[in-house]
């Protein structure tokens, strides 16, 4: 008991840093890469939120904000650098072409990346204005405070089948 | 002063020139594809119309539209003279082979370099077989896609993907 307690609040502390010091990785690739840029700026400066600094490795990066129109083309693409980030990961969809695939219903445009990596927070708008990203960006602190991020819920489900088969008691992490 | 273009044209290629058109400025010219590599060849050399460049060259599918005689596809060249400044449009019209087979027309590379991906992306959209193209591959689309998106009977909304999963 003792133990299961100190390992809840040891995730919870966790969990407060993540969300304050989130590093992004922008795939950026259409229109609204200008909002991103207004975003990143100081006068919205999402650096007052712990998220300010991107980097341009996906293995150095917890925050995927997809940025743009994803093409069928680009599928693959996005996948493998969803894949090469380090875990626990979160995503974010930037703008109506991200979310749904938006105005474009044609050949080339993936209805949302949503068709290839897992999104936990959807941002409308063409583009979305910088306080809205904002208001997304805390709904996913919110998320990763929670527990509920796809990723972490993926690591609670996977905790919780080791902790069936083996019938001991593990701490969670994460 | 514009109308000696087509006029040399039609001087050149007689019947080879199949009609010509002047709107308000906006020469045109349809010629035999099957002549389009000498036309060309022409319009650039030639010392008093100097057309050296090739500003774009396109494709308009005329699928549902009555001016179809001569092939459902328009291949258009857009030439400028880098000395006087004067454009022109050469078409070519071009049809379908039986059985649906893709448009052919003789590539205008060896005429213009910079043909080469122009080339290309009408070859990756309409689906026209340029012969003699150094390397026709498609430029926007991948090699799994099937078919050629901008043509008029190319479902609208239809998608090939490439990748897809489910994170429920
Ligand atoms: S949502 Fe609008 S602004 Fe953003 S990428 Fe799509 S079209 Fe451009």
């Amino acid at each position: 008991m003792a133990l299961e307690f100190y390992s809840t609040k040891l995730a919870d502390a966790l969990n407060w840093a993540r969300k304050y010091s989130l590093f992004q990785y922008p795939f950026v690739t259409a229109c609204c890469g200008m909002e991103f840029m207004a975003l990143a700026a100081p006068k919205y400066d999402v650096a007052r939120f712990g998220a300010e600094f991107p980097r341009f490795s996906p293995r150095q990066a917890d925050l995927l904000i997809v940025v743009g129109t994803i093409t069928e083309k680009q599928g693959p693409i996005l996948q493998r650098i969803w894949e090469q980030m380090c875990e626990p990961k979160w995503v974010m969809a930037f703008g109506v072409c991200a979310s749904t695939g938006g105005f474009y219903q044609n050949y080339s445009a993936m209805p949302g990346c949503d068709q290839v990596i897992p999104v936990d927070v959807y941002i409308p708008g063409c583009p979305p204005r910088p306080e809205q990203v904002l208001d997304g960006l805390m709904l996913l602190q919110e998320k990763i405070q929670d527990r509920t991020g796809w990723a972490q819920r993926r690591q609670l489900r996977e905790h919780e089948a080791v902790v069936k088969a083996k019938k001991g008691h593990l701490p969670v992490v994460g | 002063m514009s109308a000696r273009i087509l006029d040399r044209l039609r001087e050149q290629f007689g019947e080879a020139v199949r009609a010509t058109f002047s709107n308000h400025g906006d020469e045109c010219a349809i010629v035999d594809p099957a002549r389009i590599v000498e036309v060309c060849a022409f319009l650039r050399d030639d010392p008093e119309l100097k057309m050296a460049m090739l500003v774009d060259l396109c494709v308009v599918d005329t699928l549902g539209l009555d001016r179809r005689e001569g092939g459902r596809f328009e291949v258009v060249y857009h030439l400028r003279s880098m000395a006087s400044g004067r454009r022109v449009r050469i078409k070519a019209l071009v049809d379908e082979g039986p059985s649906g087979a893709n448009p052919e027309i003789d590539s205008v590379v060896p005429v213009w370099r910079g043909a080469n991906w122009f080339e290309r992306e009408a070859w990756d959209m309409y689906g026209i077989k340029f012969r003699n193209h150094p390397d026709l591959r498609r430029i926007l689309m991948y090699e799994e896609f099937v078919g050629h998106p901008l043509r008029k009977d190319y479902p609208k909304e239809k998608r090939q993907p490439l990748v897809r999963r489910d994170f429920s």
